[in-house]
């Protein structure tokens, strides 16, 4: 017998949505705008940055993404994705109007609630500054506080880096900003290299910075170790990991890290809580 | 002493009965008036659990030999019904069935309407279920209905289950329950459990669903009278004389070597050895193959793939087991986290002996042993820590 679903707690249980916005970024990666189709259910929807919603598409796959829209407006729910996979692929062909269900949010959010009084440091390497986006816009309009906010953005041409057109805004709400390419081309006159040598020269307090990384492991664990040269303790620096996913609700043991569920656990964790499985290859 | 028989309908939870196979006969078609029964049956050379419709289809006589890549059923005129141990097939062949559909999808003019199943209408009654394998339960009921999520479907066959264990009069080689505290006696959370004695069952209420059957049996002239106290500590000592053997079992010239796992400190220790040497000389034996997880009755992996009418409108999200002994296990875009056997053979032992531990606060290890006897090359993993544990880190 098959009836619609009554259980809301299934964690199964996916809710319509529909894409109202497309937004080109750089080359092979758009944002999409989604609106859950239920009242109720959009309503009861709220998000910390740093979550991930698991986005559905009937007959192709589910994929987690990072949320990266602002908590202002909850009601609209932005993932900005690269088109690497059946998922994402499919998403690159969608149009507006299309559905899409949303399970989530789900996972362990940035610290949001621990940076009163400290100097952000966010540093992003390529597509890892969408899961800080969001995080980046409720710093700038001083919903989350912070003593001061600086952002490394690391991209491999200047064409690459992500969300250009609101540096201006984020700027004018005080963050600092630092974008630097690994390939200057095109009159490019900002920094050329790694997201670490802006890191050795970025003033800071390290008693009072808190550094919030999200990129490939490998650029995580360089950028935390110039931290800790920079002497920021280890409980004060957070990556983001990605994983395989497939339930987000550690059931499924795609995710696992060591002894940690990405998706549950983390995907932010404080590097001290994760420190010894980072440095044990293939983990 | 002789202590007269007192009537059935006076017996309580944790009461002992003697049982006569007559009486697990009238026990096993009682259950099957609501259940969907299964228990150990020979087939394909090797005791699984199948549909149960009587006694006649246990396997009486029959005993399996148990060795690092080796199972071999043979028979003994000796052996009762249950004198064989694990076999291939745990509970979690049934609870969390290796393919199952979690979420199904309708299209209609352009909407994707989510169904639901109905959770089946005949819940699962398993005879002969070992301690490492209420162990395993206890287990995995801590994954599926104990981290903060409950997976329904799981929840809807547990919550019905109706268990009927057996409490082991022999080990195999590889049987270790003794080491990781799961047997072999049966501890409390079945329905029934039976003892094995010479001709009858000792079978013991665990739960208001157990003494309601056999409150049911008590109507019937099934044979069914109290034990005697007598017979009360005889069937108990089976369980302590059976786990002093274990504890007391030396290598033979010629047989299988008796397994045992020491614990001690073992998270730490695995964790400390991650680098180790050691797991790339297993990487050379290991076919990736994913046979002990399997066979593991507490491997919880899982993956989703979708199942697509040729319309495309119906759409079936169909679980299945999983292995981190794939490539696929730990896939991202840009390939797989674990691309060696040597870090997925020690995904595999690290997860179960320690990250479970820091997960749900237990080993993920029964010591039911069926990861050694069903590894095509007989890898075993109480082998494996042991030469971890006695050399130095590197």
């Amino acid at each position: 017998m098959i009836s619609p679903v009554a259980q809301a707690t299934d964690p199964w249980r996916s809710h319509p949505a529909r894409i109202v916005r497309i937004a080109e970024e750089i080359g092979g990666v758009r944002s999409y705008d989604l609106v859950l189709d239920n009242t109720a259910v959009r309503a009861a929807y709220r998000f910390v940055p740093g979550q991930f919603n698991m986005l559905y598409l009937p007959g192709i796959g589910e994929a987690a993404i990072s949320i990266s829209s602002s908590m202002a407006t909850p009601d609209l729910l932005t993932h900005t994705v690269r088109s690497v996979g059946n998922v994402t692929a499919a998403l690159a062909r969608a149009k507006v109007g299309d559905p899409v269900l949303i399970r989530g949010p789900f996972g362990n959010p940035w610290p949001v609630d621990r940076l009163a009084d400290r100097d952000v440091v966010i540093v992003a390497g390529g597509l890892g500054l969408a899961s800080q986006r969001s995080l980046i816009d409720a710093l700038a309009r001083h919903a989350t506080a912070c003593r001061s906010t600086a952002v490394i953005h690391g991209a491999k041409r200047p064409a690459d880096l992500l969300f250009q057109s609101e540096y201006a805004a984020w700027k004018a709400a005080g963050i600092d900003m630092h974008p630097i390419v690994d390939v200057g081309e095109g009159g490019w006159s900002g920094p050329v290299g790694l997201v670490t040598k802006l890191l050795d020269t970025l003033p800071l307090d390290p008693q009072s910075t808190t550094l919030l990384c999200c990129g490939p492991d490998r650029m995580m664990t360089a950028v935390a170790e110039k931290a800790f040269a920079r002497g920021v303790p280890a409980d004060e620096v957070y990556l983001s990991l990605e994983r395989n996913m497939s339930c987000a609700v550690a059931h499924c043991g795609l995710c696992q890290f060591g002894p940690l569920f990405v998706c549950r656990d983390g995907p932010v964790f404080s590097f001290d809580r994760i420190a010894q499985f980072l440095a044990v290859p293939q983990c | 002493m002789v202590v007269s028989p007192s009537p059935i309908s006076e017996r309580n939870i944790g009461d002992w009965l003697r049982l006569p196979p007559a009486g697990l006969q009238l026990l096993i078609e009682t259950l099957a008036e609501n259940h969907r029964v299964v228990g150990p049956q020979v087939a394909d050379g090797a005791v699984v659990y199948r549909d149960l419709r009587g006694i006649a289809e246990l396997p009486v006589g029959w005993l399996d030999e148990q060795d690092g890549g080796r199972y071999r059923l043979h028979q003994d005129p000796t052996a009762g019904f249950f004198d064989h141990v694990v076999g291939p097939h745990s509970l979690k062949n049934f609870l969390f069935p290796a393919r199952e559909t979690v979420a199904s999808f309708v299209r209609t003019d352009g909407e994707w309407v989510q169904q639901t199943h109905a959770p089946e209408d005949r819940p699962l009654a398993v005879i002969g279920v070992r301690a490492c394998d209420m162990a395993a339960l206890r287990i995995q009921d801590k994954v599926f209905l104990g981290s903060g999520h409950v997976d329904p479907g799981y929840q809807a066959r547990r919550q019905r289950l109706f268990t009927v264990a057996v409490n082991c009069r022999r080990a195999a080689a590889t049987c270790f329950c003794h080491s990781m505290a799961c047997g072999p006696a049966v501890e409390p959370g079945f329905d029934l459990a039976l003892t094995e004695r010479d001709g009858w069952f000792a079978c013991q209420i665990g739960s208001p669903a157990g003494h309601a059957l056999i409150q049911r049996l008590a109507t019937a002239d099934a044979g069914i009278v109290s034990c005697t106290v007598e017979e009360v500590d005889a069937a108990k000592q089976v369980s302590i004389d059976l786990e002093a053997s274990m504890h007391a079992r030396q290598p033979e010239a010629g047989a299988p070597r008796p397994r045992s796992l020491d614990t001690h400190g073992i998270r730490d220790l695995l964790y400390a050895q991650m680098e180790h040497p050691r797991w790339e000389e297993v990487a050379t034996r290991c076919l990736s193959c994913t046979n002990c997880t399997l066979v593991c009755p507490t491997c919880f992996c899982s993956s989703v793939t979708e199942v697509a009418d040729l319309s495309g409108d119906h759409v079936e999200r169909e679980r299945h087991w999983a292995s981190c002994f794939t490539l696929d296990h730990a896939r991202m875009h840009g390939g797989s986290v674990r691309s060696s056997t040597a870090s997925r053979y020690r995904q595999w032992v690290t997860h179960k002996l320690a990250g479970w531990i820091d997960q749900f606060d237990s080993s993920g290890c029964t010591g039911c042993g069926r990861c050694i006897t069903w590894c095509p090359v007989g890898i075993d993993l109480t082998e494996e820590v042991a030469a971890l544990r006695h050399s130095d880190p590197p």
